[in-house]
C-alpha cells in the first residue's frame, strides 16, 4: 500500500547510517528508526512554498541534528494532499496504520490541516504543522499530540492589522474571500483595527476562488478607505494586488494591508506591482547572519529559491522533534510531546522559543514593506523590516483561545 | 425523431428476464456477497478503509448508471446529490448525534429533494441540453456549500463525523464493523436496482430510451418517467454517499465538485454502461487507480482522460460489456 | 432613482462596464461553442482548456520565442485551431455516427488530458504576463478610472464577434456553412465538401476559444484551471441564450456579463450562482433558451 514518493536516496542514506552505527557504536542498543511525513502541496497553489522544499527542509535537519551518529535511523517520506481533505486524511491514515509512519509535517490548508489533527490525535502520533493559518489548531480543535509552529491567523492580524493603525491607516475596507479562513482573517483583524483605534467602513465578501477582483476593488475604491485589507490568499492575492495596480488604486494613495502573503507570492508578482505592501512574517531568509548561511544552503537544492517561512518551520519543528526523541528514547507520543512542552526550542532559523501547553510554538513575528524596484540589491532581495514583535505579543493568549488542554 | 437514445450496445439481446439469465444473476449475486465477506481478509487490498470508498463510490456508479444505461439519461451533475447527502449525513450525525442508519436515511432523502427539484427543470430539454443543465444545477450546490460554512463547515468540510451506534445499541468503532456496514448498504442498493430495472417500470424506461416518440405515442407519460428514474437515481446517489460520509466520517466539497460529476460517468464507462455489473467493476478499477497511483500527482488525471477517451472512441461496451457479449449474456 | 437603492449612479455605471468586460469572455467563449454546436452538433467541453491554451501558447511565445503580445493575439489562435482541426480528424470524426453525447464525454476526456499535461509541466500556481506597453495606464472617465487595457478587450471581442456574425450571416461561406447544418447530404450533393466545412468549423472555434484566452492572459494570471471553472458558467450562458443563433449568444453573453456585474454590487455573495439561477427561471419560462429554436 505504499503508493507515495519515498525519497530513494534517504532510503539509501538511512540504510547506510544504520550500518556505520552498528559498526562503530559499541553499544548493545538498537537504534530508533523513525519515519517522518512530509504531507503537503506539491503540485497546487502552495507547492512553491511548501512541496519539496519542505521535504529538504526536513532532511537538512536529520542531517543537522546527526541523527545518525545519535542511534536514530530516520526516514522522510512525502506525498501531495492535493488541498483536499479527504485526500490528506486517506494519505494519513494509511501512513499510520499500514507504514509505520510516526510524524506527520507541514500541511498547509487548514481543511487539510484540521483533519491530520484529528486523525493523528486519534492513532496517538505526532503533528508537527507549519504550513495551515488557522488559530483553531490550537484553540477549540487543539489536541496533545500537534504543535503549531510557524504562525497562525491570529498572529497575521495582530502584526499587520496593528501596524498599518499605528502608521496611520485607520480607516480598513476589506476583500474577504467568502470562505471560513477569509471570515476568521477577517474577524480578527477588525478586532485589531478597533482595539488599536480605528475604524472598519467597509467590506465585500468575494467569491472563491476568484479570479475577477475589479468589480470589488472599484467599490474599495469609492470607499475612500486608507487601508484595503485583503482577507484572502494564494491566487486570489496575487490576482487583487495585480488588479489593484492596474486599476490606479495603489497610485492613488490607498495602501493593500496583504493578510497573508508569502515571500513566494512577491516573487511571483515582482517588486513592481508588490512594491510598498506590508505584511507579517516569521521567519525572512535576509534576517540575520544564521538564516542567511541557512538559507544559502537551501536555494542551490530548489533551484535558487529562498525558503519560506513555512519551509523553515519544518526545518524547527522537525529538528526540535528529533532532539525529543533522542533525549527520551522513546517514540511514544505522550513521552516526546512533553519532553518537546518541558524544553526550549532552539534552532538558527526562529532563535530560542517555548512550546506552550495547546501546542503553539512561541516565537518572534517581523513586520516587513515590500522593497521599491531601486532599493532592492539583487534577486530575493524584497523585504525591509519595519518592527519586531515579541513571541508574547505577536500570539495568542494561552486562555484565550478556548483549548480544552488548557482549562483542564 | 427524439435523439436522447444513448443505447447501450450491451443490451441489444433480449433481456426481459428469462430464466437462465436470472438465474446466472443470481449465482453473480451470491458470488458478490460472498466476496464482499472474505475481502478484507486478503492482505494489500483488504485495507478496510479502501475497500469502503470503493463499495461507496460503486454504489454511486450504480445509482448514476440506473439513469444513464437504462434511462438514457445523461446527467452531468450527480456530485450534487451524492455531496449534498453526505453533507446531511455528517450534519445530523455530528451535530445531532443522530445514529447511523436515522443519518444515513436523511441523507438519502435530501439526494430524493434534490433530484425532484432540479430533475423537474432539466427533463424540460433533452440529450446534450440535459447534460448541460444538470451539470450547471449541480455547480449552485457546490456555490452553496462554498457558502454555508455553518452547514457544510466549507473549504474545512465536516470532519470527525462520529460513528454512533448503530440502531443506538451496536457500537461501529472500528473500520471492520464499519465495512460490514457499507457493504450491506451497498449490497442492499445494487438489489433495489437490479429489482428497478427488471420490473414493468424498468422495461417502459428501456422503452423510452431506445424510441422516446414510440413510448410517448403507445400512451406513456414519458416526463413522468423519467423524473421518476431520475429521483430514484438521485435517492441511489444520496444513500451512496450518505454512507461514505459515516464510513470515512468526513464530508468535503471534493464530493460535490463538478469534477466528481464526470468520475462517476467515467466508471460506469470504464465498466460499462446499461449493465448491472459494470460500474461495480468500474468504481473499482477508477479507485484502484487513484489509489495506487496517488505519487503520480497530476498525471492521474491525465491517465483517467486517456481511459475516457479510448471508452469512447473504440470500448463503448466497457469491461464488462465486452464480457457480456463475449459470454452472450447480458450481465 | 438610483440612489434610492443606495448605489451612487457613478458607481453604478462603473460597474456596467466592469460587467461588460467580464461579459465579452463570455461573448467570444459562447460564441464558439455556438458556431462548432452548430454545425458539428456537439458541446464542445474542451473550450475551456482550449481558452487556457490560447493564454499559454501566448505566453510561450514570449517567453521562449520572445514574441510579444500583438503577433501572438493572431498566432495564438492559429496555432491552438490547427490543433482543433487535428482533433477533428483523429477523434471526433469518429463519433458522428453515434449519439452526440459520445462527443461530450470525449471532449470531456480531452480536457482533463490537456488541463492535467498543462499542470504536470507548469504547475497550477500561475504564471505572469504583462500588459502590453501601448496599453498600460487608464483614462479617467469621472465616474470611474478604466484602464486602457481592459477598454480594448472589449473593442476587440465586439470587434471579433460582429466580424464572425457578419461572415456566417452576409457572406457566401457562411452561407455554405449554413446550408450543411440544416442538410449536409444536400449540401454535399452540390459539390461543397461538408467534411472540410466540419474540420475548419471546429478549427475556427477552437481558435475563437484561444483568442479569448489570449485576451485574458495579461489580467488574469496564465493558469492551468483558468478554463475548468469559467466552461461551466459558459455553458449556462450558452442554455439561457438557446442554441438558435449566433447573434443570440453574443447578446446572451454581453448581457450575462453586465448582469453578474450588478450582483457584484447589490449582492456579490451571489455573484457566483446568479447566472444559474437565471438559468434555472429562463427553463422555466422558456425552455428553449432566449433565441433558440424549440426542435
Amino acid at each position: 500500500m505504499t503508493n507515495f514518493r519515498m525519497n530513494r536516496r534517504s532510503v539509501l542514506a538511512g540504510a547506510a547510517a544504520t550500518a556505520f552505527t552498528a559498526r562503530s557504536m559499541a553499544q548493545a542498543q538498537q537504534p530508533i528508526n523513525i519515519k517522518i511525513g512530509v504531507l503537503n502541496d506539491r503540485s497546487g497553489l502552495y507547492a512553491d512554498l511548501t512541496g519539496e522544499g519542505s521535504a529538504i527542509a526536513a532532511r537538512m535537519a536529520v542531517e543537522d541534528f546527526g541523527a545518525a551518529a545519535k542511534g536514530l535511523n530516520v526516514q522522510i517520506v512525502s506525498a501531495d494532499h492535493q488541498n483536499k481533505p479527504d485526500v490528506g486524511a486517506n494519505i494519513a491514515r494509511q501512513w499510520y496504520d499500514t507504514d509505520a509512519v510516526d510524524a506527520i509535517a507541514d500541511v498547509p490548508t487548514s481543511s487539510v490541516a484540521l483533519a491530520i489533527n484529528q486523525i493523528t490525535r486519534e492513532k496517538n502520533k505526532i503533528f508537527l504543522n507549519s504550513g495551515a493559518a488557522t488559530s483553531d489548531l490550537t484553540g477549540s480543535q487543539c489536541s496533545p499530540n500537534t504543535v503549531h509552529w510557524t504562525y497562525d491567523t491570529y498572529m497575521l492580524s495582530q502584526g499587520t492589522g496593528g501596524a498599518m493603525v499605528k502608521a496611520g491607516g485607520d480607516t480598513w475596507f476589506f476583500l474577504t474571500a467568502d470562505y471560513a479562513f477569509g471570515h476568521a482573517l477577517e474577524r480578527d483583524t477588525t478586532a485589531v483595527v478597533q482595539r488599536a483605534g480605528g475604524r472598519v467602513i467597509g467590506g465585500v465578501r468575494t467569491p472563491f476562488p476568484g479570479t475577477d477582483f475589479s468589480s470589488f476593488l472599484l467599490q474599495a475604491q469609492a470607499s475612500r478607505a486608507k487601508v484595503i485589507g485583503l482577507a484572502n490568499a494564494g491566487g486570489d492575492t496575487v490576482n487583487s494586488i495585480k488588479q489593484a495596480a492596474e486599476f490606479g488604486i495603489t497610485a492613488g494613495g490607498q495602501k493593500l494591508a496583504g493578510l497573508l502573503v508569502f515571500v513566494n507570492d512577491v516573487h511571483a508578482l515582482g517588486l513592481q506591482t508588490a512594491q510598498g505592501l506590508v505584511l507579517t512574517e516569521t521567519f525572512y531568509w535576509d534576517l540575520n547572519d544564521s538564516t542567511r548561511a541557512w538559507s544559502r544552503r537551501f536555494a542551490p537544492q530548489r533551484a535558487g529559491n529562498m525558503p519560506s517561512m513555512v519551509q523553515a518551520g519544518v526545518y524547527g519543528a522537525t529538528l526540535h522533534y528529533l532532539k525529543a526523541v533522542a533525549a527520551t528514547k522513546t517514540k511514544d507520543a505522550a513521552q516526546v510531546m512533553a519532553w518537546m512542552k518541558a524544553n526550549e526550542t532552539d534552532d538558527p532559523l526562529f532563535g530560542k522559543g517555548t512550546i506552550r501547553a495547546d501546542g503553539r510554538k512561541l516565537h518572534p513575528a517581523y513586520l516587513f514593506e515590500v522593497k521599491k524596484p531601486s532599493e532592492s540589491k539583487g534577486p530575493w532581495d524584497y523585504y525591509k523590516q519595519l518592527a519586531t514583535i515579541p513571541a508574547a505579543e505577536a500570539f495568542r493568549p494561552l486562555n484565550a483561545g478556548a483549548c480544552p488542554l488548557v482549562r483542564a | 425523431m427524439a435523439d436522447v437514445t444513448i443505447a447501450a450496445p450491451a443490451s441489444a439481446p433480449a433481456e426481459t428476464g428469462s430464466a437462465d439469465h436470472s438465474a446466472l444473476h443470481r449465482t453473480l449475486f451470491i458470488a458478490l456477497a460472498a466476496l464482499l465477506v472474505v475481502l478484507p481478509f486478503i492482505p494489500v487490498i483488504g485495507y478496510p478503509f479502501f475497500l469502503m470508498k470503493v463499495l461507496c463510490f460503486a454504489l454511486f456508479a450504480c445509482a448514476f448508471n440506473l439513469m444513464l444505461g437504462y434511462g438514457g439519461l445523461l446527467s452531468f451533475g450527480h456530485a450534487a446529490y451524492f455531496g449534498f447527502a453526505s453533507y446531511v449525513a455528517a450534519y445530523t450525525a455530528k451535530h445531532w448525534g443522530l445514529t447511523p442508519e436515522v443519518s444515513i436515511l436523511l441523507g438519502t432523502a435530501s439526494g430524493a429533494a434534490l433530484g425532484l427539484a432540479f430533475g423537474s427543470l432539466a427533463i424540460r430539454r433533452q440529450g446534450i441540453y440535459f447534460a448541460m443543465i444538470t451539470l450547471a444545477l449541480a455547480q449552485m450546490v457546490y456555490f452553496f456549500s462554498l457558502q454555508a460554512p455553518r452547514f457544510t463547515g466549507g473549504e474545512d468540510g465536516i470532519q470527525a463525523v462520529p460513528r454512533n451506534n448503530l440502531f443506538g445499541v451496536l457500537p461501529l468503532g472500528n473500520d471492520t464493523t464499519t465495512y460490514y456496514l457499507v457493504a450491506v448498504v451497498f449490497l442492499a442498493g445494487v438489489l433495489l436496482i437490479y429489482r428497478i430495472i427488471h420490473s414493468p417500470f424498468g422495461q417502459v424506461l428501456k422503452a423510452i430510451r431506445d424510441n422516446e416518440a414510440r413510448a410517448i405515442s403507445l400512451g406513456y407519460r414519458v416526463n413522468q418517467y423519467k423524473l421518476a428514474v431520475f429521483v430514484l437515481s438521485a435517492s441511489l446517489a444520496g444513500l451512496a454517499g450518505a454512507t461514505k460520509a459515516i464510513a470515512v466520517q468526513l464530508a468535503s466539497l471534493t464530493d460535490v465538485h463538478w469534477s466528481m460529476s464526470g468520475e462517476v460517468v467515467l466508471m460506469t464507462l470504464v465498466g460499462g454502461m446499461g449493465t448491472v455489473f459494470g460500474p461495480i467493476v468500474g468504481a473499482a478499477v477508477i479507485i484502484s487507480m487513484q489509489n495506487f497511483l496517488a505519487g503520480l500527482g497530476a498525471w492521474v488525471t491525465v491517465v483517467q482522460g486517456v481511459i475516457f477517451v479510448i471508452c469512447v472512441l473504440v470500448f463503448r461496451e466497457g469491461i464488462v460489456g465486452v464480457i457480456g457479449k463475449w459470454l452472450k449474456k447480458p450481465l | 432613482m438610483f440612489e434610492l437603492i443606495g448605489i451612487p449612479p457613478q458607481a453604478l455605471f462603473g460597474q456596467l462596464l466592469l460587467g461588460l468586460i467580464n461579459g465579452s469572455f463570455y461573448a467570444i467563449l459562447s460564441l464558439g461553442l455556438a458556431v462548432i454546436f452548430g454545425l458539428l452538433n456537439i458541446i464542445n467541453f474542451t473550450h475551456g482548456a482550449q481558452y487556457m491554451m490560447g493564454a499559454f501558447i501566448a505566453w510561450m511565445l514570449l517567453n521562449w520565442v520572445g514574441i510579444g503580445y500583438w503577433p501572438s493575439l493572431l498566432l495564438a489562435p492559429i496555432v491552438a485551431g490547427i490543433s482543433g482541426v487535428i482533433i477533428e480528424r483523429l477523434f471526433l470524426q469518429r463519433l458522428y455516427h453515434l449519439d452526440h453525447l459520445y462527443g461530450l464525454l470525449l471532449t470531456f476526456g480531452l480536457a482533463l488530458i490537456i488541463q492535467g499535461l498543462f499542470r504536470n509541466y507548469f504547475g497550477s500556481s500561475g504564471l505572469p504576463y504583462q500588459i502590453p506597453a501601448e496599453l498600460r495606464g487608464g483614462q479617467n472617465l469621472g465616474f470611474m478610472f478604466l484602464p486602457n487595457y481592459r477598454g480594448w478587450v472589449v473593442v476587440a471581442s465586439l470587434v471579433v464577434c460582429l466580424a464572425t456574425w457578419f461572415v456566417i450571416e452576409k457572406t457566401r461561406l457562411g452561407a455554405y456553412l449554413r446550408a450543411a447544418t440544416e442538410n449536409p447530404t444536400l449540401t454535399q450533393a452540390f459539390g461543397i465538401n461538408v467534411p472540410l466545412l466540419i474540420t475548419l468549423t471546429y478549427g475556427f472555434g477552437v481558435g475563437l476559444a484561444a483568442f479569448a484566452g489570449v485576451l485574458a492572459a495579461p489580467v488574469y494570471s496564465v493558469n492551468p484551471n483558468m478554463g475548468a471553472d469559467l466552461i461551466i458558467v459558459v455553458f449556462a450562458v450558452v442554455v439561457i441564450g438557446g442554441m438558435g443563433s449566433i447573434l443570440g449568444a453574443i447578446v446572451t453573453g454581453f448581457g450575462l456579463g453586465i448582469i453578474e456585474g450588478l450582483t457584484k454590487v447589490f449582492y456579490p455573495e451571489a455573484s457566483a450562482t446568479v447566472i444559474f439561477i437565471i438559468m434555472a427561471i429562463v427553463l422555466l419560462v422558456k425552455p428553449a433558451g432566449l433565441f433558440g429554436r424549440t426542435a
